[in-house]
Formats: C-alpha cells, structure tokens, sequence
C-alpha cells in the first residue's frame, strides 16, 4: 500500500487519495510508468467504497497524473501534464490565492509566507523545473 | 436507469404509534445509502415494507422498478438480504447453507462462496446453531452477496460484532461492490463504518429523514463554530441556516449549513464568533439531530444530488 486515508476526517476521501497520489508522484516515490493498485485492490487495503477510488482514479486521470491502460490497469503517466497552460496557470493562482488567504488568518504576513515556501521548495525534492 | 430502490411518501402506524410519516428517498444504480437512525427510529420497518413482508398505509415503494407489494420470484432472486439477527437454519451446517442457498438461486456462485468461507475460516460442517455471532453474520452476508445480488438490503449486519469480523464484512461488500456494481441499502449504529463505504446518508428521526445527502456533501457543507452566551432558541432563529444550537459552558456551539456572509454577519451581530467552521464529526452531528425534535436538511435546506 502506498499511503493510508483518514475515513473520519473532514476532508473527502476522494480528495484524499487524489492528493497522497499526486504528493507520492510529485516527492518522487511514484514514478512514470508505475503501475497503481487496481480499483478493487486500493478499496480492499484502506476499506473503503470502490465507487470512491474509481472517482478518485478518473481525477486522477483528468488531471493528466495517471493514464489507464485498457485491460491492464493505471499508471504514473509519462507525460508531465494534460492540461494546457493557461489552465495550469489559472490553477496555480488559485493554489497560490488559498495560501495567502488561509497564512493571513493564521496571522502570518508576506515575509513569513515566502520564507516558508521557499524553505519547502528547498527541502522538496522537486525538480527545478518540469515540462509540461 | 431508474433507482433500483425507492420510497415514495411510505406512513405506516402500529396501533397509534406512528413509525414512518412520509418517507421518501431513492438508491440510484451503484449507491451504496447508509440508513441512520436511533433505535426504534423506523429503519427496519422501512426494510420490511421494501421487501414486501410489510404493507405500507399510505404511499408505496418499489425494488428494481416494481411495486414492493407485488415482487415476484424473479425480482427477489436478484435481491440479497441480511435480516437483523441472520436468520438462518440452526439445524444446517455451514456447507447446508450455502447448498440450499446455490439450489435456490440459479445466480449463486458456490465456487466463489466456497472460496470466501474458506478465506473467512468458517468450517464447512459446523452446525449454525453452534456458530458464535460473528460467524453467523459472516454466513448470512456471504450468502447473500454470492447470489450476484442486484440489490443488497442490510438490516444491521454489524450489531454486535468485534472491529476484525466487521472489518471482514466490509471486505465481503467491497469484493461485491467491485465485481457487480450492485446497490446496497444499509441501516447500522457503527459510524466509522459509514464513513468508509458509505455515498450517501439518510438519518430516520420521528418517522422522516431530516438528512438525505452524499457524505461529502456533508462533509464540505456542515461546519461547527462557536458563540459566546446567547439564548439557544434565538440563536436557531436568527443564524441563517442553523441546524442546531448546542449549549456549552461558555456560550453555544453551532451546527451550520453552508457558511455564507449572511452567517458571518449573523454570527457577528450575535457577539461574535472567535473559531473559523469546523467540520463536525459523523457521530457529533447525528447525536445533536436525533437528540430530540429536530430540523430537516434534506427537505428545508435541499442537502441535494
């Protein structure tokens, strides 16, 4: 098993897993072409609806993160990204816009804020840059 | 594809105490709805008027596209049922159940059922009467599922049995789940199971549902804060959508739908709130609704697909 989700936690199981795959391919510990569990595999290790993974597979998938394979299951896709650029943009902003609003009610201010991302980016073994 | 389960405005009175008074709630293809309540909230009755072995005074309900009142044998045989304390044959053994069950109906797979009962370490020659409770429950549900059921109707299957047997059951609907796409319809007290395999979640109080909604809607839609002092009653009356005030040592907690400005201004003018929403747990907010007389989400607030 790849991670584990919290049935009881206020966030949506579906976003859940959506989030530890992209956090699993983003850190590196899942790689293109990695095989994911099937639908019926992930239910049965975190027993949970297989309705929920199958939702959660096809944002994946949606998002350009997995590709399925007829017959054969789900993989890290190869390509970086399927969405176009102005709406990979428009996404960042968003991400970028719910950081700010929620760091500010934390009552933290501009520098705090950069300093934490730039520490993270710095510790994160993200590539410096990924094509799309 | 029409809902292979439905309840349409279904009362029905035992002497003069009324049980259910107009409930209405439908299982779409695939949906797997838990059906919450208190003891004695009505859910079983609800079942038995579903399955036909109850009529209804008013209204109706009908299994797979036909009028519960009139199922026939073939409709039946693609419906599994767990009855509420599994009832089985004391006198069979475990391999007798599953026998009759394969003779019964022309769907059941015995090889895949033969396969479970050996995964789950039931001994095909035990006597049912000498299984333990957890057992029986396991035989019932296998039972059940290895019909290929369309249907599967689950009247408490969990009631008194230990997390590691329940965990089993949930991996026995999970197997069923995968291969058929069936649409199951569940009544329990155990929440965290709810959470796990549960779309969608209706709450029985007082004979209606006050909640007929998609977990994650609720999940993204009902949040807590709270409120310094402040009279209960008012509270409920004037906070937009307040499904529920809950007094605490300091003030109130509130249970709120959809926060929206005219909540914050509400919360403002009402002294002021010092917590941002926090999504309440599943049991939290069932103990506050079916404390005593309480609103409706589904209907008032239309918690919708």
């Amino acid at each position: 098993m790849l991670f584990r989700v919290d049935p009881s936690s206020s966030e949506p199981i579906f976003e859940q897993i959506v989030f530890r795959v992209k956090h699993a391919v983003a850190g590196g510990s899942l790689k293109s072409g990695d095989r994911l569990p099937s639908v019926r595999e992930l239910a049965k290790d975190l027993a949970i609806n297989p309705n929920t993974v199958a939702r959660a597979y096809e944002s994946l998938e949606s998002d350009g993160v997995i590709v399925r394979r007829h017959g054969s299951g789900c993989f890290v896709s190869e390509r970086g990204n399927a969405l176009s650029n102005s709406e990979r943009k428009r996404r960042l902003d968003d991400l970028v816009q719910r950081l700010v609003t929620e760091g500010f009610h934390l009552g933290f201010g501009a520098r705090e804020l950069r300093d934490a991302l730039s520490e993270r980016l710095s510790s994160a073994p993200l590539p410096t840059k990924r094509e799309p | 594809m029409n809902a292979p389960i439905r309840f349409d405005d279904v009362h029905r009175r035992f002497g003069s105490r009324a049980v259910l008074c107009g409930l209405s709630l439908e299982v779409r293809p695939g949906e797997v709805y838990a059906l919450l309540g208190r003891n004695g909230a009505g859910k079983t009755t609800a079942m038995r008027i579903l399955l036909g072995f109850l009529a209804p005074m008013q209204g109706s309900s009908a299994l797979l596209g036909v009028d519960s009142r009139v199922l026939s044998a073939q409709v039946r045989e693609r419906v599994g049922l767990v009855s509420e304390g599994h009832a089985l044959y004391g006198w069979m053994t475990v391999a007798d159940v599953l026998e009759f069950e394969a003779g019964t109906r022309e769907r059941f797979d015995l090889a895949h059922a033969r396969t479970l009962r050996e995964r789950l370490g039931l001994d095909p020659r035990a006597k049912v009467a000498k299984l333990s409770r957890g057992q029986r429950a396991q035989l019932s549900l296998l039972a059940a599922t290895c019909g290929r059921p369309d249907v599967l109707v689950l009247d408490d299957p969990a009631m008194g049995l230990d997390p590691v047997v329940r965990r089993d059951l949930l991996g026995v609907m999970i197997d069923l789940l995968s291969d058929t796409g069936a649409s199951v319809l569940f009544s329990t007290h155990i929440l965290s199971d709810v959470e796990r395999i549960a779309d969608r979640v209706g709450i029985l109080h007082d004979g209606r549902l006050i909640v007929d909604a998609s977990l994650e809607d609720l999940k993204r839609r009902v949040t807590t804060c709270f409120v310094r002092g402040g009279d209960r009653a008012e509270l409920e009356r004037t906070i937009p959508r307040c499904l529920r005030a809950r007094k605490t040592a300091a003030g109130h907690e509130l249970f709120l739908l959809d926060i929206a400005d005219d909540t914050r201004r509400a919360l403002a003018a009402a002294g002021g709130s010092d917590a941002l929403g926090v999504a309440p747990s599943l049991e939290d907010l069932f103990v506050e609704l079916t404390a005593d007389a309480a609103p409706t989400i589904a209907h008032e607030h239309e918690v919708a697909r």
